[in-house]
């Protein structure tokens, strides 16, 4: 029970790189992205006992790559935000435009924040480094409740539908259900995350069956509206959900970042963490709901992405080369920001293609899940 | 008894009534009959095909949709209809079964090469498998502006089955009776690699001719139904919680318990909102999402 000895800087305090290498109204955002290790404990301790890393080479090479992908995420931002931008530099309309491209941006650190840790955490606490938390039932849900606004109100309903409550109430179905399937792991006869996980994904995909029904009845011009709205696409968030996502986000990522000493624990399996006196069904518990917090969020924000979460972990275990969570998930964070940011700034201004963007990334991350799942051999 | 009473009753629902118009007959044998042919095809086809596979992988959570089976047999039609806009139903359906096969080879070498802790994690891999594969249909479907079709297709239904679209659905026969020569060696590769070998059956062959057969089947459904969601799922195992698990004795009765499952689902997809009707997949999918969640926790319960 080492997690209670240490204060942990779980809370986002504004750090180095980021504040100074994004627009100052980002500033407030950044902080999103906390380096917890940057407290008393990590560094101190490393000279006693065993650290995160086997070599201080190895902590160098971490904090290297780190940096990197931070700046290089960054520089994508601050692209976004004033390449090709029409106005003189300075001017108010130059701050305009770039303020509305800041909305973009505060979507994309919000969903990188959210899939990365969500999707670490998860694994972890599934002990399993394929499955993603996206598979169960959140998307069938996120596709239905779409579906089933346009099916019932039309396609006015639907932008009438784009206000900050109906958001809050995406939200709280989404881990409703969530919370239901985990209470049931927590008081039924069993305790079986994987057929937890399996039931999730079938409600999903009964769910679909419904969603794919409505979608028939639907007329073309209803169905394209529809459809644009199924994707993930950043352009689905609205600043109005922001004062609604943003705290939520704030809070769990606090949350799991100050759980990330016993997330460690939690990775060396049942036995060993209950010998070390962890309650492992109520610290599974936890972070589940955590990680179904932010993955609701996500969906409810920008609607699907699937694999964004398993490319970022499986990266970051690649790049990392650490066990230690308060090392993983900066580095999960920074580089879902990486890749959602540089997606963006090559599909605008390169490929002139930025609606398919999601899709790419969801292609890119589905063919790394099926690499990774034949090179390695093992769950 | 129970499954010709259904069928019976299958031949008498309608909306159009075939005794009080003069040309009543001519629409039986051209819509009724047909359709209740592809719904004992189809049944008996996805059933047998979800056996098969449960035989091969040695998991009682495998069938065509949770194996991905069906997405790829949906991306090989996609693509034929890309590539070949105009391409007869045989050439859909061979595109689908080409898929089809494929797809669930890959999903077999990916058994064979990863170490599972628990049977429950087959499916899940499968359905993230088939995850990956429909964004690649959904992905190739936006650009080229046959989204709302895909879903179409994808929606397995009855409705559009009528005399000149059914009849590639006979090939099905072709299969099931090829899965009756195969049964006992079947069974054999259903006990593992080293027992099936001991006794004599070429396993690698056996399964190649397992998933051949499945492919097929999955394939010509895919394209003429569409998909049939747990179909092979619910039928094997409620068949085999009674009999146990002799392939042979029990091939007949996963035949017949698939086409009353399915005969049953098509009927109340047509009455529950006559005068128009649900895809008969929306009903299957509920209900064998039940029996799947049920099955989960049986298994579980077990340990």
């Amino acid at each position: 029970m080492t997690s209670h000895a240490y204060a942990v800087p779980g809370a986002p305090t504004t750090t180095a790189p980021e504040a100074t290498g994004a627009p100052p109204a980002a500033g407030a955002t950044a902080g999103l992205s906390p380096h917890p290790p940057a407290g008393p404990a990590g560094r101190s301790g490393a000279a006693r006992r065993s650290g995160a890393f086997a070599t201080p080479a190895a902590r160098r090479r971490w904090w290297l790559t780190y940096l990197a992908v931070t700046g290089l995420a960054v520089c994508f931002a601050v692209g976004l935000l004033v390449w090709k931008n029409p106005m003189p530099p300075g001017t108010r309309g130059f701050w305009l435009i770039a303020e509305r491209r800041l909305d973009a941006i505060v979507a994309m650190i919000v969903v990188a924040v959210c899939q990365a840790l969500a999707t670490v955490a998860f694994q972890t606490a599934t002990s399993n480094r394929i499955i993603t938390p996206s598979i169960m039932g959140f998307e069938s849900l996120y596709r239905a409740i779409q579906t089933a606004t346009i099916f019932f109100f039309g396609a006015t309903g639907l932008t009438a539908t784009r206000t900050a409550p109906m958001f809050a109430l995406r939200l709280a179905l989404m881990v409703g259900l969530s919370l239901l399937l985990y209470s049931w792991l927590l008081t039924g006869g069993t305790r079986n995350l994987y057929s937890m996980l399996l039931i999730g994904i079938v409600i999903g995909s009964g769910l679909g069956s419904v969603t794919t029904f409505m979608q028939r009845l639907l007329t073309p011009s209803e169905f394209d509206l529809l459809s644009a709205r199924l994707f993930g696409s950043i352009a689905n968030a609205d600043s109005d959900y922001y004062p609604i996502a943003i705290p939520l986000v704030v809070v769990c990522a606090a949350a799991l970042l100050a759980y990330s000493r016993r997330l460690n624990v939690l990775a060396l399996g049942r036995d060993t963490a209950t010998t070390l006196g962890l309650n492992h069904t109520r610290a599974t518990i936890g972070v589940l709901v955590l990680v179904s917090v932010l993955m609701a969020t996500s969906t409810a924000l920008v609607g699907p992405m699937t694999f964004l979460g398993f490319l970022v972990a499986t990266l970051s275990y690649q790049l990392s080369g650490t066990y230690d969570h308060r090392y993983l998930f900066p580095m999960a964070t920074s580089l879902g920001l990486l890749v959602l940011t540089g997606a963006y700034f090559i599909m605008r201004h390169v490929f002139y293609a930025q609606g398919v963007v999601s899709i790419i990334i969801e292609l890119v991350g589905g063919s790394v899940f099926l690499a990774v799942v034949l090179r390695k051999g093992r769950l | 008894m129970v499954v010709l009473a259904l069928l019976g009753l299958s031949l008498a629902t309608g909306q159009y009534s075939i005794l009080s118009h003069a040309d009543g007959w001519e629409m039986f044998r051209n819509v009724r009959v047909p359709r209740t042919l592809a719904l004992v095809l189809a049944g008996a086809a996805m059933s047998m095909s979800g056996l098969v596979m449960q035989l091969i992988t040695q998991n009682r959570f495998v069938e065509p949709t949770t194996t991905g089976t069906t997405e790829w047999a949906g991306l090989g039609l996609l693509a034929v209809m890309v590539v070949f806009p105009r391409a007869s139903v045989l050439g859909r359906m061979a595109g689908a079964v080409t898929a089809a096969f494929l797809g669930t080879m890959v999903f077999f070498l990916l058994l064979r090469r990863v170490s599972l802790r628990s049977s429950l994690l087959v499916p899940i891999i499968g359905m993230m498998l088939g995850a990956v594969v429909s964004a690649v249909s959904t992905f190739v479907a936006l650009q080229t502006d046959m989204l709302q079709s895909l879903g179409v297709w994808f929606q397995g239904s009855f409705t559009s089955v009528y005399r000149g679209q059914y009849e590639v659905l006979w090939i099905v026969v072709a299969v099931v009776a090829a899965i009756f020569y195969y049964a006992d060696h079947l069974t054999a590769v259903g006990l593992g690699e080293d027992v099936a070998t001991n006794i004599g059956v070429d396993y690698r062959r056996t399964v190649l001719i397992g998933t051949g057969l499945v492919a097929v089947a999955t394939g010509t459904v895919t394209v003429v139904v569409g998909s049939l969601p747990f179909l092979g799922l619910i039928v094997p195992n409620l068949v085999s919680m009674r009999r146990g698990d002799d392939l042979r004795s029990n091939l007949p009765w996963v035949c017949l318990v698939g086409i009353a499952l399915v005969t049953a689902c098509d009927l109340l997809a047509r009455t529950i909102i006559a005068p128009f009707e649900i895809p008969v997949a929306v009903v299957l999918g509920l209900v064998g999402a039940a029996v799947f969640i049920a099955l989960i926790i049986r298994q579980t319960r077990r340990g």
